[in-house]
Formats: C-alpha cells, sequence, structure tokens
C-alpha cells in the first residue's frame, strides 16, 4: 500500500501542470486525484467555503479525505493556497489542512489533557458543555460529546483547511443544528477551505455553497440541492 | 580448592526425577510430559555439544574461530528475535532490526567489558570473551524480542489513535510516544527486576556456577554485578535502538502508519 512515488514521476507531472495553477488561488485544490476507487478528482474548495461531498457507504468518501490529508498513498497533486503537499513535511501538512474523523480518538485519561495550554478553557459555549468538562475523564464522554470535542480540538490548533467526515453523524436535530451554525460561523470567520463529507440533503442543502456526488469513479456536481 | 568433577552416571541420577516427574504428569494427566522430555533430551544433547566445541576452542584460542563463533550466536539469537514476536515487520526487516540492535550493543558492551574491565592476555581470550557475550546476547535477546513485540502489537491494536494523533499534526515520533514508552519498560523489565531481585530472592546462576566451581564468593559477586550492570546496560541500548528503527520503519517518508508492513507470525 505505501508505494514510494519516485521524484522523477513527480518532477515530470508537475513541470506539465505547472502553467495550468493559477497561483492566486486561496484555498484548497485537487488535481486528478486518485485513490482506491476514484479515478481522477480535480476539486476547488475556495477559502471560507463549504464544499459537500455525499456518496453511497464504500464509495471511498473517507479515503478522499484521507489522501487530502496524505494519510494515504495517492496519486495526483494537492494543494493549499498554492503550496504543494509534498513540498512540506507531512506533519505541516496535515496541522494546516485538518482532518476530523468520523469517530474521534482520545487518549489521555482527562479531557483537558488533549487541548494545547489554556484553549480548553475558551470553550464555545455554542458547543454545550457545562463549565469544568477539561476536568473530565474522558470515559465518561458520550459518542456526540466526543465528536463535538474533537471539532474544537481542530479548530485550537488554528489549521487552513478543514477536511470533515460527517462531523453531526452522533448528535440529535437540536443539537445538530447549533454545531452546524457554529461550525459555519468558525469556517467563514477564520476562512477555512472545508471539505464536508454529508449523507443527509437537508444538512447539505443547510451548509454547502457546492455539492458533488461519487458515482462510480469520479465527483458530480449535485445541483439538485440548490 | 579442588573442583568435584561430576561422572556422567551420576547426571542419570538427576536424569530420574525429571523421568519420576514425565510419569506423575502423564499419570495424571497434566499433558506436560512430552515437552519436557524433549526439553530435557535437547538440554543434554545441546550442552555436550557446546562442552566439546568450548573445549576445541579453548585449546586453539585463534581469533577467527571465536569470531566464527560470536557470528553464529548472533544469527541464531536474531532468529529467536523474530520468531518470538507475534506480529513482525515482514522479509527481512524484524531479522535485520533484531540482529542489528543486539550486534551493536551486545559487541560493543562485551568488547568494552573484556579490553577495558577485565583485561585478560589476549582480550578475546575464549574462557572470558564467550561465555560473557552468551550472557550478554541472551539477556539482549530477551529484552529486545519483548520490547518489539510490544511495539508491534501497540502499533497494530491503536492504529486508530496513531492516526488520530496524525491527523491533529503530530510527527510520527509524537503519535507512537506513549507506545514507544510501553515498549522500552517491557524490554528493559526482566533486566530491572533482576537486578532489584538479586542476592535477596535469587542467587544469580553464573556466581552460583563460580562459588561452586570453587571461587572465592568475593570473587564470584564482582563479576556478578560486572556482568548485571553491562547485561542491562547492555539491553538498554539494544532496546532503544530496536525500538526506534522498528518504529520508523512503521511510517513511510510522508509519515504514514504502514500497517501492511506488519504480518502475523
Amino acid at each position: 500500500m505505501c508505494h514510494v512515488r519516485t521524484r522523477s514521476d513527480y518532477e515530470c507531472r508537475r513541470e506539465l501542470l505547472h502553467c495550468s495553477v493559477d497561483p492566486v488561488l486561496k484555498g484548497l485544490l485537487l488535481e486528478n486525484v486518485c485513490i482506491g476507487g476514484l479515478g481522477s478528482v480535480s476539486l476547488e474548495v475556495p477559502d471560507g467555503q463549504v464544499i459537500c461531498v455525499s456518496g453511497p457507504s464504500g464509495s471511498g468518501k473517507s479515503r478522499l479525505l484521507r489522501a487530502i490529508a496524505d494519510l494515504e498513498p495517492h496519486g495526483g497533486r494537492i494543494l493549499l493556497n498554492g503550496t504543494d503537499q509534498l513540498s512540506v513535511s507531512a506533519h505541516h501538512w496535515r496541522r494546516r489542512v485538518m482532518m476530523v474523523p468520523a469517530d474521534s480518538q482520545w487518549w489521555f485519561d482527562k479531557v483537558g489533557e488533549h487541548f494545547p495550554d489554556l484553549t480548553g478553557d475558551r470553550l464555545p459555549p455554542a458547543l454545550g458543555f457545562p463549565p469544568g468538562v477539561m476536568d473530565w475523564s474522558v470515559s465518561r464522554l458520550s459518542s456526540g460529546e466526543r465528536q463535538r470535542l474533537a471539532l474544537w480540538r481542530a479548530l485550537t490548533l488554528e489549521p487552513q483547511a478543514l477536511l470533515l467526515d460527517e462531523p453531526t453523524a452522533n448528535l440529535d436535530g437540536d443539537a445538530t443544528i447549533r454545531i452546524e451554525n457554529w461550525l459555519l460561523a468558525e469556517i467563514r470567520r477564520r476562512h477555512l477551505a472545508t471539505l464536508w463529507v454529508a449523507h443527509d440533503p437537508a444538512q447539505i442543502h443547510r451548509v454547502a455553497d457546492a455539492h458533488f456526488r461519487i458515482t462510480g469513479t469520479g465527483l458530480e456536481p449535485d445541483h439538485g440541492s440548490d | 580448592m579442588e573442583v568435584i568433577d561430576l561422572a556422567w552416571w551420576k547426571l542419570g541420577l538427576a536424569t530420574l526425577l525429571i523421568l519420576a516427574l514425565a510419569a506423575t504428569s502423564h499419570l495424571s494427566r497434566l499433558g506436560i510430559a512430552r515437552s519436557l522430555l524433549i526439553a530435557t533430551v535437547r538440554t543434554v544433547i545441546q550442552l555436550a555439544l557446546i562442552a566439546l566445541v568450548l573445549e576445541a576452542l579453548f585449546a586453539s584460542s585463534a581469533f577467527y574461530w571465536i569470531a566464527l563463533m560470536a557470528l553464529v550466536m548472533l544469527l541464531v539469537a536474531g532468529r529467536e528475535v523474530v520468531s518470538r514476536q507475534g506480529r513482525k515487520l515482514h522479509g527481512w526487516w524484524a531479522f535485520g532490526i533484531g540482529a542489528g540492535a543486539m550486534f551493536v550493543s551486545s559487541f560493543t558492551v562485551t568488547v568494552l567489558a573484556l579490553i577495558v574491565v577485565i583485561g585478560p592476555e589476549p582480550w578475546y581470550a575464549p574462557q572470558y570473551a564467550i561465555p560473557l557475550l552468551g550472557m550478554m546476547l541472551g539477556n539482549n535477546l530477551t529484552g529486545i524480542s519483548l520490547a518489539l513485540d510490544r511495539l508491534n502489537e501497540s502499533v497494530w491494536r491503536q492504529r486508530a489513535v496513531i492516526e488520530g494523533r496524525l491527523m491533529l499534526g503530530q510527527t510520527w515520533q509524537e503519535a507512537l510516544e506513549d507506545i514507544r514508552r510501553e515498549s522500552m519498560r517491557s524490554g528493559m523489565m526482566p533486566s530491572i527486576n533482576a537486578m532489584a531481585a538479586a542476592g535477596i530472592v535469587s542467587l544469580p546462576g553464573m556466581m552460583t556456577g563460580q562459588i561452586l566451581a570453587g571461587s572465592p564468593p568475593a570473587v564470584a559477586v564482582k563479576y556478578q554485578i560486572l556482568v548485571m550492570l553491562i547485561i542491562t546496560a547492555g539491553t538498554g541500548f539494544g532496546a532503544v535502538m530496536a525500538v526506534s528503527w522498528g518504529s520508523r520503519r512503521l511510517f513511510d517518508e510522508r509519515e504514514r502508519l504502514c500497517l501492511d508492513r506488519l504480518v502475523k507470525s
């Protein structure tokens, strides 16, 4: 799975594509990305906008996000504000292009230990936690609570792009709307280029600036929800 | 003080005890008789053969024979490290990392102890070099295989956590921090326990042997302390190397976790 792409291969491609890249594009740019069953995905995610991706389960939505976060070997090019993924070290890239998986991971005993410095104390009220949640043990968190905290944990690291894998999957109706509104406000305020994997048409309608559907081996724009 | 040599027939008396145990096991269906007998036969044959080899080695004491012996010991130990891991790196990596770490740590520390501390003439005199290296390798082997086994198993089980930490922009070293610490602890535990219990709970085997062979206890104890210290140092450095090489190999050049590089034994 982890094969090494030869340097020359990559450089040829860079030469070929050099003139086609718009150097001033702010946001995330995917060019001919191939991963798993997806053949060639090209996509622009401008700053501060939400692009929704939907598709049947197993169609490769999560793997696409993993490829953009550079967690899986993939073909094609991915750029953030004109910077090529391969031109920065992998952890710097992931710090800027941050993926929040559907099932968030917590490895310390206490919630607060996962948050750098004092960022945990600035927990936004919109997330609906009582004060003192940072002293809670991780084991008492419900899956919905974990998911909301994982979103805040990602934002405290100040990324420039967000890859959200069904961020409201474990939330009930009211909480979903509240978290959506809070996320959208943060995305606009911080100018985050956001790729949002969702399956609920109503949610896509509420949050998406554009919507793409995975059909077979590629992405197709979907205008039905606008 | 003269050493009392043991006649071979006297070892037969000890064998009778094993046979009695095997008979007891067989009659009460405890199911250890077979492996017990096989292990007994292996001990007798292997040790008798090594006695012949050592006799020949001590008689010639040519450097290249001793080096050859050391090489064979290293290769066997490397193979043993591989077979003691539940999940191991694919291909020659498991052997290479285990044997490489043992080579660097055991040989360096043994040569250091021979030249600087003990100082026999010549420094590779087989009656010092071979037993010392044997003890180093034996303990190193335990430490390194425990550490690597723990590393690989933990990485396999905690894949989601490691990737979750990578997603937050952590380096592969940060994402693996806890697992590396646990692996080191698990590799070092036998040596540390042995040092803590030495003389109180257990009389270490080498010292006991030396005393039985007629050495004054004060001399035997000094050798035992030397051996325990260098064993612990050697095991520690060996485990540090094995864990850092092994964990580096679990990630590719883009710091992606590559679990397909682990195979089940």
